[in-house]
């Protein structure tokens, strides 16, 4: 790789890095980091694939309170550096792409781990900015924080860029002396992940008032010719009909007090 | 004081909102999100209090422990701009009123944002993007970046201004079911679509063949009878591909063989297409309730995976 796009890898690294702990921008989701290692380092399509497919996985990843998901943002950044240099030793599209989807797994938990070391580096760093608001200080508070944050951006750039110098012979005997049926098997065990992501989302959110709407969206999304837009206007359709129903309901049983409205005829019929 | 009022201009609010963006960078362990925090409500401390002793007084206030979800933080930091200006001006507003609206609100927008941003329109914006990208689309990393970006702005900018003109009388309209909506609407679509994903992306597929049937004739293609056309040479060619892809049509897949092989996962697939990826996702959501580490469970599936490969189950 040349030094210029060593130089770029970095910069998209520090940005995904920050991003981890931001959750703005987005910079560390797959879709987006992939695609710009892609890009600066000349193989932008191979990079949008490996974005794509690290996004399905990667979907439900989110951080929760004090809680941390596997790090998107090492596993993005890190895959497709190792993609490229599979690519640049002159690796299948394809196989490069299935090698860095399976390395993805284990440098999430990685990027897990160097997170919560940031994370507790940055209890120094209010303490200093403590120290700074008790003299009034309004720069060093400013300039504490945006520390913090670059240290955040360090956390990935550092790996990154010692990833860059790995020879591609090494990523290449790596590749070669891999079995294809492990290969394989990491494919197999790759399409099962997204379940992952979704049972945590779910967890989160489900009650026994919601589980039918799983149920229709499962059995609705069978129908091929439906596109994510579609499933999605279909489920904002079910929320505002179900709502508003539940609101009209409760306003009825209100209003005629018994809430049995053929009660209520036979009541009337004299 | 009352003749010289201090407001907030429109540029001062515009610039804490920006600064609010960075309010996670210093996430601490101790006390989150405070650092972050008070970074972004320094313009306002600027304006409002010329006393460098207000000026260090707001500063500690705003260095107290504070977390919630970073985007419905907006309307939080609006009631706290429009009381740290009350009390500029002379009301009788206390850190005890301030810490307390925060505290007070950030719970309960915590859990609105998480199910509406991280549950439902990430996984929705980044399903469509990923979709897309899979076959080497630009647009689909593009439409994902500049759809959420756009939505984000949008919310954290008019949602703080939503706070700072109501000020606490926001916490009534909160309070008055329309938090609990808003919760409840987003888990609904967010359950609508993630039932849709699991469907169309979690794959597996069971490979054991179930039953070898022989089909009789006229339910397969009769390959020799091709063959002889094709042997023919010239028009010959061109009949038999004719030949061959219009029994095709007809036939479907399964008259492609004489013998109609049919796997675990196609009978799986009659019941319902993707019955066994929910059954995983099912599994998935048990194995969590029952404080399995995610990173365990995805790397059990890699081994499944594997393993499953290497006997011919999947």
């Amino acid at each position: 790789m040349s030094v210029f796009a060593i130089v770029l890898i970095v910069i998209v690294a520090f940005f995904a890095g920050m991003e981890g702990i931001l959750d703005e921008f987005q910079f560390h989701q797959p879709l987006v980091a992939c695609t710009l290692i892609g890009l600066v380092t000349g193989h932008l399509e191979a990079g949008i694939i490996l974005g794509g497919t690290l996004q399905m996985m990667a979907l439900g990843w989110a951080n929760i309170g004090a809680a941390v998901a596997p790090d998107a943002a090492l596993a993005s950044v890190a895959s497709a550096i190792l993609m490229v240099i599979a690519l640049n030793g002159g690796a299948d599209q394809g196989e490069a792409i299935t090698t860095a989807i399976a390395v993805a797994v284990p440098l999430s938990v990685a990027g897990l781990f160097l997170t919560m070391i940031v994370r507790t580096l940055a209890i120094p760093v209010v303490h200093a900015q403590d120290a700074a608001a008790a003299k009034g200080n309004f720069a060093a508070i400013e300039a504490w924080q945006i520390a913090a944050i670059c240290m955040q951006g360090i956390r990935i750039a550092i790996p990154a860029a010692a990833l860059c110098f790995i020879p591609d012979k090494a990523v290449m005997g790596a590749l070669n002396m891999m079995p294809a049926w492990l290969n394989e098997g990491m494919t197999i065990g790759g399409g099962m992940v997204a379940a992952v992501g979704y049972a945590m989302v779910i967890n989160m959110m489900a009650t026994n008032e919601v589980w039918p709407f799983f149920a229709l969206g499962f059995c609705v999304a069978a129908i091929s010719e439906l596109t994510l837009i579609a499933l999605g206007v279909i489920g904002i359709s079910l929320a505002l009909i179900y709502l508003g129903l539940k609101e009209a309901a409760k306003a009825g049983a209100g209003a005629a007090g018994s809430g049995d409205p053929l009660g209520d005829i036979l009541d009337d019929y004299e | 004081m009352a003749e010289n009022k201090v407001t907030l201009s429109k540029k001062d609010r515009m610039s804490v909102a920006w600064r609010h963006q960075f309010l996670q960078g210093s996430w601490n362990y101790e006390r989150m999100q405070n650092g972050g925090w008070c970074y972004s409500i320094i313009p306002a401390i600027k304006k409002l209090y010329p006393n460098k002793d207000d000026q260090i007084a707001a500063l500690k206030r705003h260095m107290e422990f504070y977390n919630t979800h970073p985007y419905v933080s907006a309307p939080v930091m609006g009631v706290t701009l429009a009381l740290e200006e009350d009390r500029a001006n002379g009301a009788p507003v206390d850190d005890a009123a301030i810490q307390g609206v925060k505290v007070g609100m950030m719970g309960p927008l915590a859990g609105v944002g998480d199910p509406a941003f991280w549950f439902t329109l990430r996984p929705l914006l980044g399903a469509l993007g990923a979709s897309l990208a899979m076959e080497g689309n630009i647009v689909g990393p593009i439409l994902f970046f500049v759809l959420w970006n756009l939505i984000r702005m949008a919310f954290i900018w008019y949602t703080q201004e939503f706070g700072y003109k109501l000020g606490t009388s926001i916490t009534k309209d909160l309070s008055g079911g329309l938090m609990g909506k808003i919760t409840e609407g987003a888990s609904i679509l967010g359950m609508f679509v993630i039932g849709g994903l699991v469907q169309r992306w979690v794959s597996i597929s069971f490979a054991p063949v179930v039953s070898r049937v022989e089909q009789s004739d006229g339910a397969f293609i009769d390959w020799t009878a091709i063959a002889d056309t094709a042997g023919q040479g010239g028009q010959g060619v061109a009949d038999a591909i004719h030949s061959a892809l219009s029994q095709y049509a007809s036939l479907g897949s399964t008259g492609l063989e004489q013998i109609k092989v049919t796997t675990l996962q196609a009978n799986l697939d009659s019941l319902i297409p993707g019955l066994a990826a929910v059954c995983v996702t099912l599994l998935c959501c048990w194995l969590l309730k029952k404080k399995v580490s995610p990173i365990v469970i995805i790397i059990g599936m890699f081994a499944v995976g594997i393993v499953g490969h290497l006997v011919g189950l999947l």
